[in-house]
């Protein structure tokens, strides 16, 4: 399996599509006055090298046998994604502001049923990593040498299911298979490590068989270099990423507030947040 | 108020009390069985592994068909495929959540997989991600499952009761309780047929064959007449079938004609045939179903007949809203009326 992706040579920086997605994110939480916003921030620079480094696939084809499967098993990061979907070209951005609503194909949790590029639905939580496992086998036994990428978030390490799935694809030595966990230390009553997550990841994943690298998910040049080693490590072993990312980043009065799960954003303080970012466009 | 100190509390029943050895009347002592043969009777011909064998049938002709199991293969047949076909079989350990959510990513990568383990626990313990990675997004994934309903003596942790009342909520579903080997068979290769997900009960090892000397032919959605009768219609799932048939043998002897209608398919129910035989007046109407009273054959029929206003006397022979024992399943059956005794008692009854 080789690094290069269709992305070698690309002219727009990794800083300006996590930009773009970060952008993309709050006009679409704008919408409903509300959404996962804090999620989308921490995320996008994730998103970003995902999209824009490490996957392959075809905008305007979103079902091609050829590409990489991405799976968000994390359904209500469906806006982080749809933002990275837009930027790809894969989805519309005149739908954005749909989101949420009647009869939209972006809904507040992602479905595969409504929205092209949208692989699996996700949000019942525990499960991305599991169909994931089985995508790899199948891909394996169809000779594709397409990667398997499972997002899933730190809360979704409590769900026993989930290491049913990091046995299982360590067992069948699945090294088509990549999982990205975002881990910004948040889920729904508090921080993750104050739950059954205590912060040291890696070491778990690794003593399950798996290569485990833990780096900064908002440093763009380690991630690239994380992913380049998950997709080129010539051992027949999974691979997971943990990603460390702070929840609302890029957005310092939204990074400063109470961080919880569903962070609170006043009506005028969207288009605070969006000149914010339009005050320093990456290059 | 003082408040009530808490302690230990006994919920035992009197089973701690010692007992004597248990005998049947010839003399020979019961003992549990989770054994299919003992599903059987005297001098009937059984067919070995239909399951196992017609998926192995099947995959010769498609290279999309392949098996998972949950640490029952040989519990299951499915063994027989796994033999046959190494490559295209998947242990996947005592871990039901990932079995079923790996058939789901095989299925979407395009193979049609076979899912094997024990009834209990994919309704009790994989429902989720039965209904979410696979039936909300109407996968072609088969879920086969051994000892349905009171098929083993093992007692509640094994015994599937509830199994169909808790996936008949479940949209896209298709659910199928098969009678026997030849339906077994039959039904292996329509449920692959099927577009979408199926959950089928399994009878596994030495499977009794009644289904054949009828002349029968599954099809997927749909009930049939086994045969006609005029005092009374036996709407039967399953191996209930099966008893439904040597109890009209039996009442019959006694002047009463008994019809006998399978349903092997739950759902979709076939309302059509259902409806068109119970309106038919005079018959007593009477479900037998290898499953809880509680969300079954019984009540799916009760309900739409009188949704469509035919009203004829009804009764249901299924088992009781308990966890039951554990022991021999011949006497678990007299017990709880699922034996062929116990329904011919129940019918005349009602005569």
């Amino acid at each position: 399996m080789s690094t290069e992706t269709q992305h070698a040579g690309a002219n727009v920086s990794l800083a300006r599509r996590a930009w773009s997605i970060r952008r993309l994110a709050l006009r679409m939480a704008e919408v409903q006055g509300q959404g996962y916003i804090g999620q989308a921030l921490g995320v996008a620079d994730v998103l970003a090298v995902s999209y824009f480094h490490a996957l392959n696939y075809r905008p305007d084809e979103p079902e091609w046998e050829g590409r990489d499967r991405f799976y968000l098993s994390i359904g209500h990061y469906a806006i982080a994604l749809y933002s990275a979907m837009i930027e790809a070209g894969i989805l519309p951005e005149d739908e954005l502001e749909t989101y949420g609503m009647d009869d939209s194909r972006m809904p507040m949790s992602g479905m595969a049923a409504y929205t092209p590029g949208m692989e699996i639905t996700g949000g019942s939580l525990g499960h991305g990593l599991g169909i994931a496992v089985g995508a790899a086998l199948g891909l394996k036994r169809k000779k594709n040498p397409a990667f398997v990428y499972n997002m899933m978030s730190d809360g979704e390490l409590g769900e026993g299911s989930t290491w049913e799935a990091v046995m299982s694809a360590s067992s069948h030595q699945l090294d088509n298979l990549i999982c990205v966990v975002d881990f910004n230390d948040q889920q729904a009553d508090g921080p993750t490590t104050q739950a059954l997550a205590k912060g040291d990841e890696a070491p778990k994943w690794a003593a399950f068989g798996w290569h485990a690298q833990e780096v900064d998910g908002n440093d763009l040049n380690a991630l690239v270099a994380a992913f380049d080693t998950a997709r080129n490590l010539r051992e027949p072993r999974p691979r997971v990423i943990i990603c460390k990312t702070q929840m609302c980043k890029g957005v310092p009065f939204l990074e400063e507030r109470e961080i919880t799960h569903f962070v609170r954003v006043e009506p005028s303080e969207w288009a605070r947040a969006i000149a914010i970012l339009d005050d320093a466009i990456p290059a | 108020m003082q408040e009530a100190p808490i302690g230990p509390t006994s919920r035992r029943k009197s089973k701690y009390t010692p007992r004597a050895v248990p005998v049947s009347e010839d003399g020979a002592r019961l003992t549990t069985s989770a054994m299919i043969a003992s599903l059987d009777a005297e001098g009937r011909d059984t067919v070995a592994a239909p399951f196992g064998n017609a998926l192995c049938d099947l995959a010769a002709k498609r290279d999309d068909i392949v098996g998972l199991t949950a640490d029952l293969s040989k519990y299951t047949d499915l063994h027989v495929f796994a033999n046959a076909y190494p490559d295209r079989f998947y242990q996947m350990g005592m871990a039901e959540q990932v079995m079923i959510s790996a058939a789901a990513g095989l299925a979407r990568e395009g193979f049609t997989p076979f899912a094997t383990t024990y009834a209990v626990f994919a309704s009790r313990r994989a429902y989720d991600f039965i209904i979410m990675a696979i039936a909300e997004e109407n996968l072609p994934v088969k879920i086969v499952c051994a000892l349905p309903g009171l098929t083993t003596g093992y007692g509640p942790s094994h015994q599937a009761t509830e199994d169909l009342a808790i996936f008949r909520g479940m949209p896209n579903l298709t659910i199928v309780d098969p009678c026997d080997a030849t339906e077994i068979t039959q039904a292996t290769h329509a449920i692959a047929d099927h577009p979408g997900p199926v959950y089928m009960r399994l009878l596994r090892g030495k499977v009794p064959d009644v289904l054949g000397e009828y002349g029968y032919n599954f099809q997927l959605g749909k009930a049939q007449m086994i045969h006609g009768g005029s005092d009374v219609l036996f709407i039967s799932t399953g191996f209930m079938t099966m008893r439904a048939l040597d109890a009209a043998k039996a009442l019959r002897a006694e002047g009463t004609d008994c019809a006998v209608l399978h349903v092997p398919t739950l759902k979709p129910l076939d309302t059509e045939t259902i409806r068109a035989e119970a309106a038919k007046t005079g018959r007593l109407v009477v479900t037998l179903e290898n499953h809880t009273i509680t969300g079954g054959l019984g009540e799916a029929v009760a309900a739409d007949l009188m949704r469509a206003g035919i009203h004829p006397a009804f009764d249901s022979i299924a088992l009781p809203d308990e966890f039951l024992d554990a022991g021999a399943l011949p006497t678990l059956h007299d017990q709880y009326g699922l034996s062929v005794e116990s329904i011919v008692d129940r019918v005349s009854s009602r005569l």
